[in-house]
């Protein structure tokens, strides 16, 4: 059964969203013939039913969107590691993370990548561990045994591990080619002991910048994508029956991770929301923090409208950056010199406010509770007027 | 006596100059003591009588009031040398850093000036206050750099902010501490223009000001002195420190005066500069706090602003109101859950002033007889003159109360059907804050329907909660048409039922319409009566329950799937037309805290007013029934046969062999690791695994000797109380205790305690509980279990504070914003921060679930019609 262009155009003019009009095409689309009428009687009751469900004009909706965020918060664990489907990975989780994703640190406490691959590779195991070995960083201290600096000589001794090289496909050759990059060094092998590299300083150096150069050397890549410190191989299966081999990886570098050819690029996905800001955009930033912040209240097993968390995601990056939800963001950006004291570091605000000359214009909830008048939302947005002489004339006639 | 309502529309912020602080002021003081041995106030002193009064029946000498209307008034310190605000001097330091010393101009040439002003102006007159900072930031950042002046050509030496207040000069490596008076100059040097560019208000915030000559003393009730109980007085911090500061001004004018060594005369300037700063602020890093006489830092003005307990969140922000009410709270299942049951006595102290009018005249004639002592009765009486009357001491009431008449206020009593706020603490939602009805009753403590215990989330092991009185009709017709219980039965925050049955009701509920239940026609008739059903009933002697149950139900159709399933024929609850076709009602079709629920649709269907009935006659209804029936849990309840604990050892032995397996293994080096992990935590999720899956084969095997009567099952499987873990727990086995997710390895070295040997991983050396509640632990089990316990402890402790910060910061962040008639989401300034609200505009509260419409139904409703 289709719904005609009839009904979908009075749909539309009713102002119900594509949405719903969308669903409801699906919905009857599994249904066989059904009667006009009661088609008509349907579109009647979706469009009662969806306009009754309208939010009301001056609904003061923040409060009530920051009210039902945290109020579950006050139920969450603080239970901090989780397994994401594979459990060698972690992930925080819980309410450190929502209270991360709020804060818009830079860096997520535990980043992640999820990762899916074009076809060849997402289709056998081998293929895509192959990739994943590929992706995964691997620093010069992986590879080795052990090290150290050795103060008489003053050289750096690093011993090499033959079995992770083997494994990791590292040869001695371009590990030398690499340390041979650094400035002012000069690095010594020889055959007669194969697991030894020394590295010895042109300069004269003091301990201090020895020790320096040692955590240079150990951190130097020498394959892979920087930032991604492991990954693992995973089995999705999807709801058609088919599976795909997915890598998750611990550590993220999406500008990097788009440049792999065998990467499906249009479904990677990372936890950092600034990485996703820098390559992708505010858009997408916004749609990782509603992700980020869904999946934390899901987990835990809250139910909460997405729509709350949206307004939280709107209210963050609406001026096109992403803003922390605390002084340094929504608050301490709003132009009212009394709702910044009153949140936090009042003293600052209201020194500031002295030099600038600041004029409060009591626009806010915060400002017109501290100078004890109504508020402007709400039933205080609108003023209602008894007409009495009207009133009269009624009883009369 | 007339009325006036101003509005505040702004309130504009500055520094004060020296003329307005002599112009206010009516007194300059110079005596650092406050009274004399007869508690007089010394002339010239810090509690000069012109500086106002807070002694009753004595007038202020400046304007003649008495206390209550006199504000104060301002006295001021001629300071003998200058000293510069502490709260601006980095601000000071900016500006000296960005302008020339000799000229006084920005360190920019006129050309940048000009553009500057230019895009400055325009930002500042559109109100884009952001973007005018910005311009501010810019200039001083391009200003400090520069070494030289372009508009005089004076180089331009290096300024640095010192702490704790000196601002230092750098010439040819050597530094020199600039004096009040230098920076004085300097900065009076700067014209108008070129201060606004720095950001300053050049009318109301002139940079210079910030460098104190006079100094305004604050009028002595913001300082009120206290007199203890031995009668010994105590003067306010602010005093303390004034005197102080007076002490070391006069001491220095004294030392100038006398002609005294510049290095003496710079001690006492330099102590004076040290009194006034702690005056404003006595957090001042690098400088030590100055102390009361035990050593208690002193509260000056910045402290008193700041922090939770500050002026502004503590006394600002946060209200206080008379008549309000506060007790402990009780339950009482017979009064609606709209209704709040308030003890006599305080309904006979809180009143709701009502005016006299032709309908009401002997109503409050009645209450004004009666008067304060008598429920029902009043406590004051205002006549149209505005005088109020104390009922308490008018000899004949009778008389008053002829005398009322329209145009009088009574303050009458609190009476049945009043409408009030009633609130429980931490109010997390704004369903922590109702309106309910009044029912005066006797007893000392406010009752509530356990039913609304959810939306508060309070219960009654000594919960105290808030009752508040309106005073006037228009917050009597808010509340009324949005904060009623029944109006506030969905939670905006999942669009379901946050009010419904829980606990008693729900095992009620079940037991009532399982299968079998059959009820005489007497307990039939009695519960029915009992829930205000007022219709015959049938004459047959066995009337299933699910009848009485049905009797209840509205015209309504509902399909749900309950939690209960004991048998095949309950797996699907039916409703058609208001009668249960198959089925029970357990938590998912009355239950709290739920969406899509039998009471959902009901509210949905039939509206607030409706559903509130329905909830209060069913809760009378599953009482009555429940009464009768005799519910209780035993000791009994958890035992298990001989051989189901034998089974249950036999299943956990098992599991431990398979453990003991696993180390053996790992000893060996023959296990292998699992990838991205070492093989020590292979070996730990492995034993993990095992001993979870130990305690739940053991629940497992305990279950199949449950009767299906049990109890703990009914409450644990109906959803009234209680998961089946707790159940296992009980009579199976407790299992693996945890610390931070993992097996408990802390304590000893290598060993958890004492009692194993050192790197023993077993379960037992681990924390694993092969024990349940009902035997009883062993001593080294109990241990392990308070460890888990105990962290649960801190987890909740620590956890409050942290989502209540997080809470406080969202509604912070959020506040202002609302819905505008155009459907866009607006913050206080206008600013759209959604086109359209949830890019559908539906309210969540109305919702289903995620989405917007519940298509399904409607399409499945027509077509069966």
């Amino acid at each position: 059964m289709k719904l005609s262009k009839y009904f979908v155009k009075k749909l539309r003019n009713e102002g119900v969203s594509e949405y719903v009009i969308r669903k409801l095409q699906e919905k009857l689309s599994t249904y066989q013939e059904i009667p006009t009428k009661v088609l008509k009687k349907i579109v009647e009751k979706v469009i009662e039913k969806y306009n009754s469900a309208l939010i009301e004009p001056s609904e003061n909706i923040g409060v009530v969107t920051a009210q039902s965020v945290g109020e579950p918060g006050t139920q969450m664990t603080l239970r901090t590691f989780h397994f994401v489907g594979v459990k060698e990975l972690n992930v925080t989780l819980g309410l450190p993370r929502l209270i991360e994703i709020f804060d818009a640190r830079n860096k997520p406490s535990t980043p992640t990548m999820i990762v899916p691959l074009k076809k060849p590779y997402s289709q056998s195991k081998d293929k895509a561990m192959k990739v994943a070995i590929k992706l995964e960083e691997l620093l010069v201290e992986d590879i080795l045994t052990d090290h150290e600096t050795d103060e008489n000589a003053m050289e750096v001794i690093l011993y090499l591990d033959k079995d992770a090289m083997k494994s990791r496909d590292v040869k001695v050759k371009d590990l030398k080619a690499l340390l041979q990059k650094i400035k002012n060094v000069k690095v010594l092998y020889s055959e007669s002991d194969p697991s030894v590299i020394r590295i010895s300083p042109l300069q004269q150096l003091n301990i201090k910048q020895l020790n320096k150069l040692k955590d240079r050397v150990l951190n130097l890549k020498i394959k892979g994508i920087s930032g991604i410190r492991r990954t693992v191989v995973r089995r999705v299966d999807k709801e058609d029956g088919t599976f795909e081999w997915v890598i998750a990886t611990e550590g993220s570098n999406l500008k990097d991770m788009l440049k792999v050819p065998e990467v499906d690029r249009n479904r990677v996905y990372t936890n950092d929301i600034f990485e996703v800001y820098n390559v992708l955009g505010i858009e997408a930033a916004r749609i990782v923090i509603i992700r980020e912040a869904m999946k934390v209240l899901e987990d835990q097993g809250l139910d909460v409208n997405i729509k709350h968390i949206m307004l939280i995601a709107d209210a963050m990056t609406r001026t096109g950056k992403i803003k922390q939800i605390g002084r340094h963001g929504i608050v301490g950006e709003k132009p009212s010199p009394l709702a910044k004291a009153a949140f936090e570091i009042t003293t600052k605000h209201l020194y500031d406010a002295a030099i600038r000359g600041a004029i409060d214009e009591l626009k806010g909830v915060a400002e017109n509770i501290i100078v004890g008048q109504p508020i402007k939302t709400g039933t205080g947005k609108v003023k209602m007027y008894f007409d009495i002489m009207k009133y009269i004339e009624n009883l009369a006639s | 006596m007339e009325e006036t309502e101003y509005v505040i529309k702004t309130i504009k912020f500055g520094i004060l100059s020296p003329e307005h602080i002599k112009k206010m002021s009516v007194v300059t003081i110079t005596v650092p003591d406050t009274y004399d041995e007869e508690w007089v106030p010394i002339p010239f002193g810090l509690m000069d009588r012109r500086l106002g009064t807070l002694e009753p029946l004595q007038r202020c000498e400046t304007c003649g009031e008495r206390m209550e209307q006199c504000p104060g008034h301002f006295g001021r310190i001629e300071l003998a040398r200058p000293v510069i605000h502490i709260g601006f001097i980095k601000y000071i330091t900016m500006i000296l850093q960005t302008t020339c010393s000799e000229c006084g101009r920005i360190l920019l040439d006129d050309n940048s000036i000009r553009r500057y002003k230019d895009y400055y102006l325009r930002f500042k007159n559109k109100k884009l206050h952001y973007f005018a900072t910005l311009i501010n930031n810019i200039v001083v950042k391009k200003a400090s750099q520069a070494s030289k002046c372009p508009h005089c050509k004076a180089t331009k030496l290096k300024i640095k902010f010192e702490r704790p207040f000196s601002i230092i000069e750098e010439m040819n490596g050597e530094s020199k501490i600039l004096t009040p008076y230098e920076v004085h100059d300097r900065l009076k040097k700067i014209p108008d223009e070129d201060v606004e560019l720095l950001g300053f208000d050049p009318v109301y915030a002139r940079p210079e000001w910030a460098v104190l000559f006079t100094l305004p003393v604050p009028p002595i009730s913001i300082r009120p002195s206290i007199t203890l109980e031995t009668g010994e007085r105590s003067e306010d911090d602010l005093t303390h420190k004034l005197g102080d500061i007076v002490r070391t001004n006069e001491k220095l004018k004294q030392s100038i005066e006398s002609g005294s060594p510049q290095l003496i005369i710079d001690e006492h300037w330099n102590l004076l500069q040290f009194h006034v700063a702690t005056y404003f602020d006595n957090e001042i890093a690098g400088l030590s706090q100055s102390v009361h006489r035990s050593g208690r830092p002193l509260k000056t003005f910045a402290q008193r602003l700041k922090g939770k307990e500050g002026r502004f969140r503590s006394n600002l922000s946060g209200k206080r109101v008379d008549f309000s009410a506060r007790t402990v709270i009780s339950p009482d299942p017979f009064i609606s859950i709209n209704e709040v049951g308030v003890p006599y006595d305080v309904a006979m102290r809180l009143t709701v002033p009502e005016k006299v009018t032709q309908w009401n005249i002997d109503r409050l004639k009645e209450a004004v007889r009666k008067g304060p002592n008598e429920l029902g009765g009043a406590n004051y009486v205002i006549r149209p003159d505005g005088r109020q009357i104390d009922l308490r001491f008018v000899k004949d009431r009778n008389v008053l109360a002829d005398q009322l008449e329209p145009g009088y206020i009574v303050e009458r009593h609190l009476m049945d059907g009043d409408l009030v706020i009633f609130n429980r603490q931490p109010s997390l939602h704004r369903i922590s804050i109702m309106a309910h009805q009044v029912k005066c009753l006797p007893g000392k403590t406010l009752r509530i329907n356990p039913m609304v215990c959810p939306p508060y989330n309070a219960d009654f092991d000594g919960d105290e909660m808030n009752l508040f009185v309106p005073q006037d009709s228009e917050a009597r017709s808010e509340m009324e048409t949005i904060m009623k219980v029944e109006k506030q039965m969905l939670t905006p925050r999942y669009g379901g039922m946050i009010i419904g049955a829980l606990h008693d009701y729900i095992t009620s509920a079940y037991i009532l319409t399982k299968k079998d239940t059959k009820l005489s026609r007497f307990i039939a008739s009695y519960i029915l009566g009992l829930a205000g059903y007022r219709e015959p009933i049938e004459l047959s002697n066995e009337i299933k329950g699910r009848e009485i149950f049905s009797k209840l139900l509205p015209n309504i159709d509902f399909e749900g799937k309950p939690l209960a399933v004991f048998n095949e024929e309950d797996k699907k609850l039916v409703i058609k037309a208001g009668r249960i076709l198959s089925g029970v009602i357990d938590h998912n079709a009355i239950g709290d805290q739920k969406a899509h629920t039998l009471l959902h649709k009901i509210y949905l269907t039939f509206g607030p007013e409706f559903t509130k009935d329905f909830i209060d006659k069913l809760g009378k209804l599953l009482i009555g029934y429940l009464d009768h029936y005799g519910f209780s849990i035993g000791l009994d309840e958890e035992d298990l046969p001989d051989e189901a604990y034998a089974n249950i050892n036999e299943a956990i032995r098992k599991h431990l062999k398979k453990v003991d397996e696993y180390i053996e293994m790992y000893r060996k080096g023959l296990l292998e690791r699992e990838p991205g992990a070492t093989v020590e935590e292979t070996l730990e999720q492995k034993i993990m695994d095992e001993l979870n899956l130990a305690r739940d084969e053991a629940g497992k095997i305990a279950e199949k000797y449950f009767n299906q009567d049990n109890s703990i099952l009914i409450t644990a499987k109906t959803g009234a109380r209680g998961k089946m873990l707790n159940l296992f727990h009980m009579a199976a086995c407790i299992g693996q205790q945890s610390l931070r997710g993992k097996r408990i390895t802390r304590g000893y070295e290598n060993r958890t305690l004492p009692h194993f040997k050192k790197g023993d991983i077993s379960p037992y050396a681990r924390g694993f509980i092969k024990s349940n509640y009902k035997k009883g632990l062993s001593p080294l089990e109990f241990f392990f279990h308070a460890i888990s316990g105990r962290e649960g402890l801190v987890d909740t402790a620590v956890r409050t504070s942290q989502s209540g910060y997080m809470q406080r910061r969202l509604i912070n962040a959020l506040l202002d914003v609302y819905v505008e008639y155009d459907g866009t989401v607006r913050d206080a300034e206008g600013n759209i921060i959604q086109f359209l609200y949830g890019e559908d505009g539906i309210d969540p509260t109305y919702s289903f679930g995620q989405e917007p419409v519940d298509l399904d139904s409607i399409i499945k409703d027509e077509l069966e019609k």
